[in-house]
């Protein structure tokens, strides 16, 4: 019999107050027992409405069904067929658009909490489960992967359970795309994905850093190695700007550069070098997931008033309605329909304001959100001294820019088939190198769907 | 890891290293720039190779003594790695065909002017160098510009060696003795902005090598950009050279004295060698 109860079961999380002044973990997630009761809220539909909201197809009735048995082994058993990063997913998928978002239970109250169960698993099976990765029989064929990203480790990942040799080419010096530089530790701790990355390195996948493809080898060069397809996976990692007036100012960071100088460089740490300036009042442009992490190091950071600048309302706010709500219970400051003008400078060249509008929404546009316009005679100014641009990305040019015959839309996306195979014979591309900037959950699934494409390429040639 | 292979001081505070890394000396070409890291906690700095030999597989590179990473890089001895040494970015230096050339290189920045030199000089270019610094001290690669080059010029601020006076007056008195068609200039960023003021006036054009703030050279962080000819590029995709009469050398130098002030941040930047 199911829980009837129509909240989720709380989750303990550490204290707002407390925690922006910390980089630790801000959801802490189940214990057994709460795990148990949560999962026994799932009616087991038959039609399943979660499984297809879910871009890679976790069987999600069945591991609640075991998850509410006790029997997390089997739970993981389940997951793991189809997610290969169920730490990560868990902790970062936006689930209120996905599985969550099509759950019968949500309809009267609130959904079953899919995510933090399958967070619950995977942490329990990292802790618990001591059985060794078994490396499998080698098929005697070599994949390169480029890109240790989400959708780059899934491919490896896959490629090499079914008996390729994968080496992974990854420009940082860290594996983990943007996992490592873009998501905080205090949303997704960096140990969970260096995990990962080591269960993966078990498999026999070769990690190697330092390597921008496109510069010091060419997907010419890898072929001539000796490696028989490639799959790219490089994401969006081009910031964009916004081209107003002082943009240019000392202490105007892209969020790209604002994270990785934290995230990567952990900037945050007596012990690194990498500097980062702490700023006293800093404007966040943007209403994205990525917004509400610079936001909230921000905060950690010592700010004392963080700002989200968006030119939309709540409502379109593209960030996950949790990154929002911790956001908010951290002191960031929301600025809907507003947008900014100009950024102020100071006769050293330094930010001292940014001069905003504000908005209101008109008809729908071609996103199918409402268009923000300006409201005439409201400008204002905002004092801060810092401001980070997040307003999305788009691809890299380095590898199409060095290899003939890859075709890439107007956006600079790989154009690829069906079967994520680029206009290069034996070169697939999937993630956000193929749609732009989407999720982790969509980039990973992207790599799972090329694994198989590339072994059935490589099985036919 | 990267091996060290050779070490050497060029004067007190300016190094010359060469590193192990195959793959980068495979691909590099004059203009194109690295970064490294030398251990888990470091930063990652942005230099541009100094020179570099594809049958060793070795990188050389040579920097000033200036900040916290540079100097525990100075530190290490040959036979001890790096953590990281990534490259070869940016893009190759453009030369053109020119007839005469004039390369112009001030303090450690005539550490990135001399393979630039010694490419137009095997080309069979016409080329003259003018290389300025602070005082007869931190004279460095005299004897190698010599060989790279028809004529070679040497300033000093103070007169203590060659020339009293500044790059940009040798350069004035070439231009106007002989044409000339192309000018590299590679040093602080005030000579390269005094320098390209200079031959805005003679018409010749200029390039320049930039330096700026970067992280991951690759266009992924933005830290670097340059307003050229109005426009943002990124000088570790687009550049690190430029049109020396389009860069804003002033929003660069601002842009640069960033970290300077930053607490516990002992800050290195102010151009390609700021001596």
């Amino acid at each position: 019999m199911s829980d009837m109860s129509m909240k989720k079961t709380p989750i303990a999380e550490l204290d707002p107050n407390i925690r922006n002044k910390n980089f630790q973990e801000v959801c802490l997630g189940y214990t057994e027992a709460e795990a148990m009761k949560e999962a026994s809220r799932c009616l087991r539909c038959k039609n399943k409405p979660c499984v297809s909201g879910c871009p890679v197809g976790v069987k999600i009735p069945e591991f609640m069904k075991k998850v509410s048995e006790g029997d997390f082994a089997a739970a993981y058993e389940i997951i793991s067929l189809d997610n290969s990063l169920p730490a990560i997913c868990g902790r970062v998928c936006p689930q209120e658009h996905q599985c969550e978002g099509k759950c019968i239970r949500g309809i009267k109250g609130e959904s079953v909490a899919i995510g933090r169960l399958e967070r619950f698993v995977a942490d329990w099976n990292m802790q618990n489960n001591k059985s060794q990765i078994i490396k499998p029989e080698p098929n005697g064929k070599k994949v390169a992967v480029i890109g240790a990203g989400p959708s780059g480790l899934a491919a490896a990942g896959d490629l090499a359970k079914m008996g390729y040799a994968v080496t992974v080419f990854e420009a940082f010096h860290t594996a983990g795309g943007v996992l490592q530089y873009g998501i905080p530790e205090f949303r997704l701790p960096k140990n969970i994905v260096n995990k990962e990355v080591e269960n993966l390195e078990k498999l026999g996948v070769e990690i190697l850093t330092d390597m921008v493809i496109g510069k010091v080898l060419t997907i010419d060069d890898i072929y001539e190695m000796g490696y028989e397809a490639v799959f790219i996976g490089t994401g969006a990692g081009l910031p964009q700007f916004m081209g107003i007036k002082g943009e240019d100012s000392v202490g105007v960071y892209s969020a790209n550069e604002f994270l990785t100088r934290i995230n990567l460089m952990k900037a945050y740490l007596e012990e690194y070098d990498t500097p980062v300036h702490k700023a006293k009042s800093i404007a966040v442009v943007g209403g994205g997931n990525v917004a509400m992490d610079a936001a909230r190091c921000a905060k950690r950071l010592g700010a004392e008033h963080v700002y989200i600048v968006y030119r939309r309302s709540l409502d379109e706010m593209p960030a996950r309605n949790e990154e929002i709500h911790h956001a908010v219970e951290e002191g960031i400051e929301l600025l809907l329909l507003t947008n900014p003008t100009e950024v102020l400078s100071d006769e050293r060249g330094y930010v001292k304001g940014l001069s905003c509008v504000k908005m209101q929404l008109g008809d729908p546009d071609e996103s199918g959100r409402r268009r923000p316009t300006a409201v005439e005679n409201s400008e204002f100014t905002l004092e801060v001294d810092s401001v980070i641009m997040a307003l999305g990305t788009s691809p890299n040019p380095l590898i199409r820019s060095t290899t003939k015959g890859l075709e890439t839309n107007k956006k600079g996306c790989f154009v690829v088939d069906e079967n994520l195979m680029t206009t290069k014979q034996g070169v697939f591309a999937g993630g956000d190198a193929v749609t732009g900037a989407a999720t982790v959950i969509l980039a990973m699934g992207a790599g799972k769907k090329a694994a198989k494409s590339i072994d059935e390429y490589l099985k036919s040639k | 890891m990267f091996k060290i292979t050779e070490k050497r001081f060029l004067c007190e505070n300016v190094v010359y290293m060469s590193i192990d890394a195959p793959f980068v000396a495979k691909k590099v070409e004059p203009g194109q720039f690295i970064i490294l890291r030398i251990d888990e906690f470091g930063e990652r700095i942005p230099l541009t190779v100094a020179d570099f030999d594809k049958e060793q597989g070795t990188v050389s590179i040579i920097f000033q003594t200036v900040g916290n990473t540079t100097k525990k890089l100075s530190m290490l001895k040959v036979g001890d790695s790096i953590a990281d040494f990534v490259g070869p970015l940016g893009k190759p230096t453009e030369f053109g065909a020119p007839k005469r050339a004039i390369v112009v290189g001030g303090g450690v920045g005539c550490a990135i002017a001399h393979p630039s030199a010694k490419a137009l000089y095997n080309m069979g270019v016409k080329t003259d160098v003018i290389a300025g610094f602070r005082n007869k001290d931190i004279v460095i690669l005299e004897k190698e510009f010599e060989a790279v080059c028809d004529n070679l010029y040497i300033t000093t601020d103070d007169g203590s060696y060659k020339r009293k006076g500044l790059v940009t007056e040798v350069l004035r008195e070439l231009l106007e003795k002989e044409p000339c068609d192309l000018v590299i200039a590679i040093g602080p960023i005030p000579m390269m902005k005094f320098v390209s003021a200079l031959t805005k006036e003679y018409g010749v054009k200029t390039i320049v090598s930039l330096n700026p703030i970067m992280i991951d050279g690759t266009g992924m962080c933005g830290g670097c950009r340059v307003t050229v000819g109005g426009e943002v590029k990124f000088a570790c995709v687009d550049g690190p050279d430029f049109d020396g009469h389009l860069v804003d050398f002033d929003n660069l130098m601002k842009r640069n004295g960033f970290y300077k002030n930053e607490e516990n941040h002992k800050c290195r930047l102010g151009g390609n060698g700021n001596v």
